[in-house]
C-alpha cells in the first residue's frame, strides 16, 4: 500500500470495510466461475465491469473480457456493433484508470483493444492530454503516448515538440527530459532534416537545459540530460589507440634468466620472462572489438602474424575490450650476441575494429620496436622474480640520484613514443568552444550560489577540458592544467554533500591517479629501487610506489602498462578494476586496503606473470554482501561452466561448496608468494586449502609452505 | 529509532496470512502467491522460516499450476509469469524443487520468449523488461537458460537502455529503479554486465537517496522503504552501493516501522503491508543489518540458498 496512513479503523470504518470486502470476494467469485465456465452473457460481462472498477489490478478479470470480447466478435458483423463492443472496453479501461492509474492490467487492455482496430487514435491524444496533464510522469502514460504516436504515425518531431511544450510548461519533468533525449538521439542519428548539423542542435539543447539547471540547481529534472550534452560533447565517437607496450622506438631487453653483464637496465624496456614470451598490449580510448590478425599485423620473426591470438583482457566474456593482447614466442637463443630483433606493428589499416557504439577506428597507424634476447644463464636458470621471499618494508626502497638518470631518459623516450602523434585533431573547435562556454557559465553559476550540480559539474566541464585538449597531444606534453582545481571541487564536494562523499572519492582517485601518472616529474617521485640490485635477482628493480595516496579506485592504467613491481598499499581501494591492463605485474602489493571479497581480486586472473601478491590487512571475510558477486565470471552469471575444478580441492576439513570464490580466483594463480593475514578469514584450514589451490607457493604469510 | 522488531515482523507475517477478512486482503487475493514469497522470505532473513508449514505451502502452490505449466496468483486465477517467478522462488526457499515437473515449467516460459527476444508475462502479449528478468531468474534457477535464446534476450534488454544508463520497460521507456533492479538483474545472471555503464547508472542510482536518507525510484519522487531494494540490489550488482550513505537508510527504513504491531510501510507513519515489510527485510539485509541472514540481489532469495544450488553437491 502507498501513502495510506497508519492509523486503526474506527469501529464504523471497520464494518464498511468489512462489507466491502464481502462484496469484493463475492465479484471475484463469481468472476472466476464464470471465467472457467466460458459465461459471456451480458449480466456475466457487468459484472466483471464491476469488479474491474473497484479493482483494476483483478488480472484474471481483464482476461475473461478479452476473452469475451474476442467471443462477442466471432458471431458479429455489423461494424456499429463491433465499434460498440470495443467501445465499452474502452469506457472500462478509462474508468479503472482513473481508480488506478498504474494499474498495468488497464493499460495493456488498452493497446489491446487499439491493436483490433476501430478505434479513433485523437480520442486516444485527447485523453492523453488530459492524463498526462494530471499526472505528468507516469510512466504507463508517456509509454502509451509513444504506442499510440506510432500507430498512427506521428512525426518524431512532433513528439519532440510536445516535450518542448511540456518543459515549457514546468521543467520539473523529468519524464520530458527523458522523452527528449530518446526522440533527439533518434533525430540526430538518422540526420533528419532540421538535425543536422549535430553541433547546431546541441548548442540549442544545451540553452534549454540551462533555463533548468539555473532557475533551481537542486532540481534534477536537467541534470542527467545536461551530462549527456556534455558526454556528446567530450568524448570522441571514434576508437582511438592511447598507448602500447612495448612502446614506438624502444629497444626491448628480454631475459630468461639473470642479468649477466650488471648493467642497469631500463624498467621501461627490460623484462624478465621464464614462460619463453612477451606480451604486446595495446590500449584503446574505449572498449572496441575486432582486434585480430587481420585488423592488426605484427611483422617479427618470432611469429607469423596470422599464429598470434588477440585476446581481449576481460573478467567478463563479452569480446569487447579496451586492452587487448597477445603473446610473442621467444626464439631459443644460443649466440650471446644481443642482437636486436625489429618487430613492426601497424593496426587499423584493414576495416574491423569497432567500438561497442558502433563507430570504427579510423586513425591507422603503426609503430616499431626492437627486441634483443639475453641469454640464459643455466646456472641461475631458475632465478628470476619469485625466487627470493619480497619483503615490502621501507627500509627496502630506496632512491638516489642515478634513479633519475636510470628512468628520467625512458620517460622522455617514452613520451616521444606516443603512437598517435600524426593524426589529424579528433576534436573539431567547435568541441573545444562549447566547453570553455560552459565552464564561463558554470564559474558565474558559483559565484552567485553554492550548489552542488554546480560544482560537480564544473569539475566534469574542466576533466572534459583536459582530456579533449590531451587527445591530440602526448602525455607529457599536455599538462593537465585544471587537476588540482577539479581535486579540489571533489574534495569541497565530500563536505557540501556528505551522503555521496564516497562518490566524490573515487572521482578525486582517478583525477589524482591521473595527475601523478601522466607528469613525469611526479611519477618519478613514485619511482622507487628495491634492495640493492646485488642482492636480488630480477634485473629490473624499480618498484612504483602509489602507497598512502588515499586512493580508492585505480585509473590511467594505459600510463602505467611498463610496470612490473608495484606497490598500492595503504590505500582505500575497494576495487582493483582496470588492474588486469598491466600484463607485466609480477610483484603487487594490495596491503592496507578495503577490499573486501575475494571475487574483486578477480582482474588478478589475468595478470599471466604475477608471482608475489600480497593481500594482508584488508577487509576478506568480513562482509556477508559481495558486491562483486556478479562481476566475476562464475556459474552464478553462467560465465564459468559447471564442470570447473572445485573438487579437486575437497578436503576432509575444508568444504570446497563454501570457500567456491578462493578457488574461482586463484586456481589460475602462479604465485610463489602470498601474503594473506590481518583478513577476517586466515585461519589455518583455510591456509590448509590455499596451499592446495596454489601448488607453486613457496611462501604463505612469511613462511615456508612445505 | 531504535532497533529492527524482529519478533513483532515475524508474529506480523504470520497474522497476514491468517487475515482474510478485511477488504485489502481481498483485493490482494489474486497474488497471494507474491505475498508468500515476500512473507515467506522475511521469515527465512528473520531466521524463522522454520515456523511454516512447508508441505502446506507446497502443495497450495501445485494447485495453481496450470496445464500449461505456468502459475497463477492463486487458485482458479490465470496463469502469468510473474507468479511463476514466486512459485518457483518459494519451492527453492523450501528446497522443493524436486516436485515440479521442471520440463512443462521451461516449456511455458520458453514459449513466451518473443522473435525480438523479449518475453510475454502470458498470452495476452504484454511486453516488458520485467518478464525478461523472470524468465531468465527462473530458468536459471532450474539450470535451464538453454532452452531460450540468451543473446536475443540480452540484446532486447540493451535496447532499453537509457541515456542516463538506466532501463525502461521497452524500448523508449524512462528508467526506474525496479525496471533498472530487472534489467541489471537478467544481465547479471546471463553475465552481461558489461552493457552497463556503471559510473553513469551508479550516479543515477545513489542520486536517489533523499534527504531523510530513504530512496525514491525515479529522480523528484517521494522515497519509499521498496525502492530500498531495488536501488540498493543494483548498486551492489554494479559495485557501486558503497556511493551512498548507508547508515541514513538504515535509519530512514527503520523508522518506518510499526513498532507497536510489526511490519514496515513505504515511509515513516503510513498503513505497513507485506510487501513493504519484505523489501525493508531484504533492504537491511543487503546493507548487512546484524542478525538478518544475507540476501541474493540479482536472484532475490537468500545466499545461502542460491549458494547451494549453484555451488552444492
Ligand atoms: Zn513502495
Amino acid at each position: 500500500m502507498h501513502g495510506r496512513p497508519r492509523k486503526p479503523l474506527k469501529p464504523e470504518e471497520g464494518a464498511a470495510s468489512f462489507a466491502k470486502a464481502a462484496n469484493l470476494r463475492t465479484l471475484q467469485a463469481q468472476l472466476l466461475h464464470n471465467h472457467h465456465h466460458k459465461i459471456y452473457i451480458k449480466d456475466a460481462l457487468d459484472l466483471s465491469s464491476k469488479l474491474l472498477e473497484i479493482n483494476p489490478e483483478a488480472y484474471t478479470a481483464w482476461n475473461y473480457r478479452k476473452l469475451a470480447v474476442e467471443h462477442n466478435l466471432r458471431s458479429e458483423t455489423d461494424p456499429d456493433s463491433i465499434k460498440a463492443i470495443l467501445s465499452e472496453e474502452l469506457r472500462l479501461v478509462e474508468s479503472a484508470l482513473r481508480r488506478n492509474f498504474k494499474s498495468y492490467g488497464a493499460w495493456h487492455h488498452r493497446k489491446w483493444v487499439l491493436s483490433k482496430g476501430n478505434s479513433s487514435l485523437d480520442h486516444e491524444f485527447r485523453l492523453l492530454d488530459q492524463f498526462q496533464k494530471a499526472d505528468s510522469r507516469n510512466f504507463h502514460a508517456w509509454n502509451y503516448r509513444r504506442f499510440v504516436a506510432a500507430l498512427k504515425n506521428v512525426s518524431e518531431e512532433e513528439e519532440l515538440k510536445f516535450t518542448t511544450d511540456m518543459i515549457n510548461t514546468n521543467f520539473s519533468n523529468y519524464s520530458a527530459w527523458h522523452n527528449r533525449s530518446v526522440l533527439l538521439s533518434h533525430l540526430l542519428k538518422q540526420r533528419v532534416q532540421g538535425y543536422f548539423p549535430r553541433e547546431k542542435v546541441l548548442t540549442e539543447e544545451y540553452d534549454l537545459v540551462h533555463q533548468a539547471l539555473f532557475t533551481d540547481p537542486d532540481d534534477q529534472s536537467g541534470w542527467f540530460y545536461h551530462l549527456w550534452l556534455l558526454d556528446q560533447t567530450v568524448k570522441p565517437d571514434a576508437p582511438l589507440l592511447v598507448s602500447s607496450w612495448p612502446v614506438h622506438g624502444s629497444d626491448l631487453i628480454i631475459s630468461l634468466g639473470r642479468n649477466l653483464d650488471g648493467r642497469a637496465l631500463s624498467p621501461f624496456t627490460s623484462f624478465h620472462s621464464d614462460t619463453g614470451e612477451f606480451p604486446l598490449i595495446l590500449y584503446f580510448n574505449q572498449a572496441v572489438e575486432g582486434v585480430d590478425s587481420s585488423t592488426v599485423t605484427v611483422e617479427s620473426v618470432f611469429d607469423k602474424n596470422a599464429d598470434l591470438m588477440w585476446r581481449p583482457l576481460l573478467t567478463n566474456n563479452s569480446g569487447n575490450a579496451q586492452v587487448w593482447v597477445t603473446y610473442l614466442k621467444l626464439p631459443d637463443v644460443k649466440d650471446h650476441s644481443l642482437k636486436a630483433y625489429p618487430v613492426g606493428v601497424s593496426i587499423g589499416h584493414t576495416q574491423g575494429i569497432i567500438s561497442s557504439g558502433g563507430s570504427h577506428y579510423s586513425h591507422p597507424s603503426q609503430f616499431e620496436f626492437t627486441v634483443s634476447l639475453q641469454p640464459i644463464d643455466s646456472e641461475h636458470a631458475e632465478r628470476g622474480p619469485g625466487t627470493e621471499m619480497v619483503v615490502w618494508k621501507d627500509g627496502n626502497f630506496h632512491t638516489n640520484k642515478t634513479i633519475l638518470q636510470d628512468v628520467s631518459p625512458t620517460i622522455d623516450y617514452f613520451d616521444q613514443l606516443r603512437i598517435e602523434k600524426d593524426i589529424e585533431p579528433t576534436t573539431s573547435m567547435w568541441h573545444a568552444k562549447t566547453v570553455a562556454n560552459e565552464i564561463v557559465l558554470f564559474r558565474e553559476l558559483l559565484s552567485e550560489i553554492n550548489c552542488k550540480i554546480g560544482k560537480l559539474t564544473l569539475a566534469r566541464l574542466l576533466i572534459g577540458h583536459d582530456s579533449i585538449m590531451s587527445y591530440n597531444k602526448t602525455p607529457y606534453s599536455y599538462k593537465r592544467v585544471y587537476s588540482q582545481e577539479v581535486l579540489e571541487l571533489l574534495s569541497d564536494l565530500m563536505k557540501l554533500d556528505p551522503s555521496h562523499s564516497r562518490y566524490y572519492k573515487d572521482e578525486h582517485s582517478l583525477v589524482l591517479m591521473c595527475q601523478v601518472t601522466s607528469n613525469k616529474e611526479l611519477l618519478l617521485r613514485h619511482c622507487w629501487y628495491y634492495k640493492e640490485s646485488t642482492s636480488w635477482s630480477i634485473h629490473n628493480s624499480i618498484c612504483l610506489r602509489l602507497n598512502n595516496l588515499s586512493l580508492s579506485r585505480i585509473g590511467s592504467v594505459e600510463n602505467l602498462l611498463w610496470v612490473q613491481m608495484l606497490d598500492l598499499s595503504h590505500n582505500e581501494l575497494r576495487s582493483i578494476e582496470g588492474l588486469e591492463g598491466m600484463q607485466l605485474l609480477s610483484c603487487l602489493n594490495l596491503s592496507n586496503n578495503k577490499l573486501s571479497s575475494f571475487t574483486a581480486l578477480e582482474p588478478l586472473r589475468l595478470l599471466k606473470s604475477l608471482k608475489v601478491l600480497d593481500i594482508s590487512y584488508n577487509e576478506l571475510g568480513a562482509h556477508s554482501i559481495d558486491t562483486t558477486r556478479y562481476l566475476c565470471s562464475s556459474p552464478l552469471s553462467h560465465t564459468v561452466g559447471s564442470d570447473w575444478d572445485v573438487d579437486k580441492c575437497e578436503t576432509d576439513d575444508v568444504k570446497v561448496t563454501n570457500y567456491w570464490d578462493v578457488v574461482l580466483i586463484f586456481r589460475g594463480l602462479h604465485l610463489t608468494q602470498l601474503d594473506i593475514v590481518g583478513n577476517a578469514i586466515s585461519d589455518d584450514k583455510f591456509k590448509l586449502l590455499l596451499a592446495k589451490v596454489l601448488p607453486s607457493l613457496k611462501w604463505l604469510d612469511g613462511e615456508d609452505v612445505c | 529509532m531504535g532497533e529492527l522488531e524482529m519478533e513483532k515482523h515475524v508474529l506480523y507475517i504470520l497474522s497476514v496470512e491468517k487475515k482474510k477478512d478485511d477488504f485489502e486482503s481481498v483485493v490482494m487475493e489474486h497474488l497471494r502467491i507474491n505475498g508468500a514469497y515476500w512473507g515467506l522470505t522475511t521469515l527465512d532473513l528473520l531466521g524463522k522460516l522454520g515456523t511454516v508449514d512447508s508441505d502446506e505451502v507446497v502443495s497450495w502452490i501445485l494447485k495453481c499450476q496450470h496445464d500449461s505449466g505456468g502459475f497463477g496468483g492463486n487458485i482458479g486465477h490465470d496463469p502469468h509469469i510473474l507468479y511463476t517467478l514466486s512459485a518457483v522462488q518459494i519451492l527453492a526457499l523450501l528446497n522443493n524443487l524436486d516436485v515440479l515437473d521442471v520440463d512443462k515449467l521451461t516449456n511455458y516460459i520458453s514459449g513466451l520468449q518473443n522473435e525480438d527476444g523479449s518475453f510475454s508475462g502470458d498470452v495476452w502479449g504484454e511486453v516488458d523488461t520485467r518478464f525478461s528478468y523472470i524468465a531468465i531468474c527462473c530458468l536459471s534457477i532450474l539450470h535451464r537458460l538453454d532452452r531460450i535464446n540468451v543473446e536475443k534476450a540480452v540484446n532486447y534488454i540493451v535496447s532499453c537502455k537509457n541515456l542516463d544508463g538506466g532501463f525502461g520497460c521497452t524500448p523508449g521507456g524512462e528508467s526506474h529503479a525496479g525496471q533498472i533492479f530487472c534489467c541489471v538483474g537478467a544481465l547479471a545472471i546471463t553475465g552481461s554486465l558489461h552493457h552497463v555503464d556503471k559510473d553513469l547508472l551508479g550516479w543515477w542510482l545513489c542520486e536517489r537517496q533523499v534527504k531523510s536518507g530513504g530512496l525514491n525510484g525515479r529522480p523528484e519522487k517521494l522515497p519509499d522503504v521498496c525502492y530500498s531494494w531495488w536501488v540498493l540490489s543494483s548498486l551492489i550488482m554494479i559495485d557501486r552501493v558503497h556511493w551512498i550513505d548507508k547508515e541514513k537508510l538504515v535509519r530512514f527504513i527503520l523508522d518506518c516501522q510499526d513498532k507497536e504491531n510489526g511490519g514496515i510501510s513505504d515511509r515513516p507513519d503510513d498503513a505497513v503491508d507485506v510487501f513493504h515489510t519484505y523489501f525493508g527485510v531484504a533492504g537491511l539485509s543487503l546493507l548487512e543489518y546484524p542478525g538478518l541472514k544475507a540476501i541474493d540481489p540479482a536472484y532475490a532469495l537468500p545466499v545461502d540458498i542460491i549458494n547451494r544450488i549453484f555451488f552444492g553437491r
